[in-house]
Formats: C-alpha cells, sequence, structure tokens
C-alpha cells in the first residue's frame, strides 16, 4: 500500500467519521464542530485530487462562512438561560426504508466499469489559473448571475432575519 | 488495493447516504441544515474526482457555482430559521406546520 492510499484512507476515515457524529449526536454543538472536521476531511480529498484551488476555497468559504454562520444559528435559537441544546429523533423506520433504496440504487452505480479508470499523468501544476480563466471566458454569464444569487441571498437574509419595525 | 475512481465514488455515496439520513431522521432545522451541507459537499466531491479522472477541469467550475448556492442557501435558509424562532420559539420541524393545509 503506497503512501498515496494511506492517505486517502485517513482523509475518507476523517470524513466518514464525523459525518456520523454530525447526523447521530444529540448536541448540536458538537455536530456543528465536527462538520468543521468532515469539511477539512473533504478538502484534503480534494488536494488528492489535484483540486489544489478548490480545496483552500472550501476551507475558506465552508469552514470560514458557513460553519461560523451555523454556529450563529445554534447559538441563536436556543435559549442559553434554561440549556436545552439537545435534539432527538424520531421516525427512524420510514428513514430507514428511503435511505435503504436510496443506499441501494447508489451502490448500482458501483457495477459500472469504473475501475478501468486511471488517474491521468500530472501535466498542470496548479489549477488556479485555468479555473480563472474559464470563469473569464466561457463560464462568465453563469459566474455574473451567481454573484447577482449571491446579492440577492444577501440583502434577502437581512431583510427576513430582521426585527420588525 | 490502489484508490482509483470507485473508490472516491463510494466514500461520496456514503457521504450522501449519511446526510439523506440525517435530514429524515433529525428534527431540528440546524441540523437539516448541516445534512444539506453534507449531500451538498458528496455532490462536490464526484464533481471533482471525475474532472481528476477525465482530465477535465470543467467539473471544478461547476463545484464553484454549487458551493455559491449553498452559501446563498445557508444565508437565507438560516435568517428563515431565526425569523421562525423569534415567532414561534422552537425550530423542530415538527412544529413548524403553518405551511401546511
Amino acid at each position: 500500500m503506497e503512501l498515496f492510499d494511506i492517505v486517502f484512507y485517513v482523509f475518507a476515515l476523517i470524513t466518514l467519521g464525523s459525518a456520523c457524529v454530525v447526523v447521530f449526536s444529540k448536541n448540536i454543538v458538537h455536530a456543528a464542530f465536527s462538520l468543521l472536521f468532515t469539511f477539512f476531511g473533504v478538502a484534503g480529498i480534494y488536494v488528492l485530487l489535484r483540486a489544489d484551488f478548490l480545496a483552500v476555497t472550501q476551507i475558506l468559504i465552508y469552514v470560514g462562512g458557513i460553519l461560523v454562520l451555523m454556529l450563529f444559528g445554534v447559538m441563536l435559537t436556543n435559549k442559553v438561560i434554561n440549556v436545552k441544546i439537545k435534539t432527538g429523533t424520531m421516525q427512524a423506520w420510514p428513514a430507514g426504508i428511503a435511505v435503504s433504496i436510496l443506499a441501494g440504487l447508489l451502490a448500482g452505480v458501483f457495477y459500472s466499469n469504473w475501475k478501468d479508470a486511471q488517474l491521468p499523468a500530472s501535466t498542470v501544476d496548479a489549477t488556479t489559473h485555468l479555473l480563472g480563466e474559464m470563469l473569464m471566458t466561457s463560464y462568465l454569464l453563469p459566474f455574473e448571475i451567481a454573484s447577482v444569487v449571491l446579492l440577492v441571498a444577501l440583502i434577502g437574509a437581512a431583510l427576513i432575519a430582521r426585527r420588525n419595525r | 488495493m490502489p484508490v482509483t475512481l470507485d473508490y472516491y465514488l463510494l466514500l461520496s455515496a456514503v457521504l450522501f447516504t449519511i446526510g439523506v439520513v440525517g435530514v429524515l431522521t433529525r428534527r431540528n432545522a440546524i441540523v437539516v441544515f448541516m445534512c444539506i451541507e453534507l449531500m451538498l459537499n458528496s455532490v462536490n466531491l464526484t464533481l471533482v474526482a471525475f474532472s481528476a479522472y477525465l482530465g477535465d477541469i470543467t467539473g471544478q467550475v461547476l463545484v464553484f457555482f454549487v458551493m455559491a448556492v449553498a452559501a446563498a442557501e445557508a444565508a437565507v435558509g438560516l435568517a428563515i430559521v431565526i425569523s421562525l424562532f423569534r415567532n414561534k420559539q422552537t425550530v423542530n420541524i415538527d412544529k413548524i406546520n403553518i405551511l401546511k393545509w
């Protein structure tokens, strides 16, 4: 087993283990903090897949932005005085049936011939230049639309969360 | 065993399934959000894996747009959750049924 494979297994283990904690932990703050490790694990796998710029973006946007937002949400929606930052699970049976159907569908994908694919020899050392070029040429319109979507979401979120006048 | 494309696909499938389990079983709206982020991450992982193995960088551009939508979704969703909590004093999604008819 090469070093590459060992690193993959370590990151996969971190990702899946902390994802399980997110789902099954009774304490929401614990769930939010283990989401951090999930994001870091996914970023590590991006590095293994030679998506260096995306790995950094993953950490910046998810850990620096979305996770902080989640933590604010957790803090703002739980009364701090009578500490009840707990959450229960229910409807386990319907969920189990739905998930096993979905997992079966996903497992069906792996009977195809993906095994033959090989990671092509590394041609570029950094993806930043290529990505920037693509975003500014062939994907310019989606890029601009994404910026408008973000602006609208920003204004809308501020408007919704605001206290009534 | 060398790590091949199907390892990444399997990892992302398992991550997606964990996210679905969370959305279906947890009753706290914020945890449901976290599980949606897990699912979005697993889809991003699939896109990046295919992009790497096909030697085509277009998949990574798509991941950018997915991240932008995820950020917008998290911002608006949490604003709605906070606004609902202010009005109903709960984030249990079984108790928030004012849109049911």
